[in-house]
């Protein structure tokens, strides 16, 4: 029963709110002898697992410390390139921590804005006409529910697949949108959503669903 | 107004505080513009700001659907009525068209304990609900407009509220909804 994150959209498209609930932090540190048994590339600005998986450090992974020391980018706080670093055979034994991606407020806000025609286009492939857009999105990992209001906000919900009782969950979070963001007076619509009033009971309402189902909220 | 079982309660708040805070509103926007054009203009435009927000508690706590025919509308405006004020206009004078209708008030909380004196006799006293009605419609992408025909206030034995049905706004329709 896990409720990996909360996303609401505005009528036009924007990112207006989100909130990671429930991810599982993975995060994992070994010591390493020269040559390395995993192999390492640059993707995006960070160091990523390529090839090689063991120990729970799957590919994808990206590197986050060095000896303990946090990597900035693809640079060391002393400067130097980690890359290279890593194929000097002096500097082993070394110790990485590996740590799956997190993605930043500017990736969250890329992909909110790319689910909107996503959803348009769904409703315009339909073969019915007057179809609804995308209402769930269903992946191996996770499901994403989508409930778009009449005025067109959207509610987004990812949780796990086994996890029932979410299409209603976004309605609930549509009524705590409509009393803690919209009836405060400084909320200006359209606008992000910084209310922790808003934010705390939605954390609430998610633990609730979490621990004894849609039923009881 | 909240939700049963959400840390607000579902009390409702007395009706003679909401008449009172809305009469001293009006006073002071009197007192302010000391034009009463002018105060009838500042109310629609409150009752706009009002208006759309308070649409999406009224979709959220009805989940009511799309309207597809302006007597669907009748019956939900109706419906709001009674949810934010307490009280359940009735629904007449429907034009041939169907795009015109009244709601009779025998009773308004707004006007409870109002005379109007005689320097502001064209002061449209409950005007917020003109914009209410404007904004929360347009937030569900109809235009509509409305004004008071009749008014207790003005010794009319029932206020009455014409609202009319001026368009779809089409472009404004979210998609996967048309």
């Amino acid at each position: 029963m896990v409720i990996y994150g909360v996303y609401i959209v505005s009528k036009s498209g924007g990112l207006i709110f989100n909130h990671d609930h429930n991810v599982p932090k993975i995060e994992h540190e070994r010591v390493f002898n020269y040559p390395l048994d995993i192999k390492l590339i640059y993707e995006n600005k960070k160091v990523v697992v390529a090839f090689g998986q063991r120990d729970g450090i799957n590919v994808g992974h990206v590197l986050m410390s060095v000896n303990g020391a946090p990597l900035a980018g693809t640079l060391l706080e002393d400067g130097r390139d980690v890359l290279e670093v890593l194929e000097d055979p002096q500097n082993f034994p070394i110790t990485l921590k590996f740590s799956r991606a997190k993605m930043t407020t500017n990736e969250k806000i890329f992909l909110a804005s790319m689910f909107y025609p996503l959803f348009a286009i769904a409703s315009q492939l339909s073969p019915e006409p007057r179809s609804s857009g995308i209402e769930v999105l269903e992946a191996d990992t996770f499901r994403l529910y989508c409930y778009q209001t009449l005025t067109g906000v959207k509610f987004m919900v990812v949780a796990e697949p086994s996890q029932p009782g979410m299409e209603i969950l976004t309605k609930r979070v549509y009524e705590l949108y409509a009393d803690y963001a919209l009836k405060n007076p400084f909320y200006s619509l359209e606008m992000p959503i910084r209310c922790e009033l808003f934010e705390t009971n939605l954390v609430t309402l998610l633990e609730t669903v979490e621990k004894s189902g849609i039923s009881s909220v | 107004m909240s939700r049963p079982g959400t840390r607000l309660d579902s009390k409702k708040v007395n009706s003679e505080l909401f008449t009172l805070t809305y009469g001293a509103l009006v006073a002071q926007l009197l007192k302010d513009y000391e034009n009463v054009d002018d105060v009838n203009k500042q109310l629609e435009r409150m009752g706009y700001n009002m208006g759309i927000r308070l649409i999406e508690d009224f979709l959220a706590r009805t989940g009511s659907g799309r309207c597809y025919d302006f007597r669907d509308t009748a019956e939900k405006i109706q419906s709001g009525f009674k949810i934010f004020l307490g009280i359940t206009p009735t629904i007449t004078n429907w034009s041939a068209a169907g795009d015109e209708f009244s709601l009779c008030f025998e009773s308004n909380p707004l006007t409870e304990f109002v005379e109007l004196p005689d320097n502001c006799l064209n002061l449209k006293y409950c005007n917020i609900l003109t914009g209410v009605l404007r904004g929360a419609c347009e937030m569900v992408q109809m235009e509509v407009s409305s004004w008071f025909v009749q008014d207790q206030l003005k010794n009319d034995s029932i206020t009455e509220l014409r609202v009319k049905f001026i368009k779809r706004l089409e472009d404004a329709i979210p998609a996967g909804e048309d």
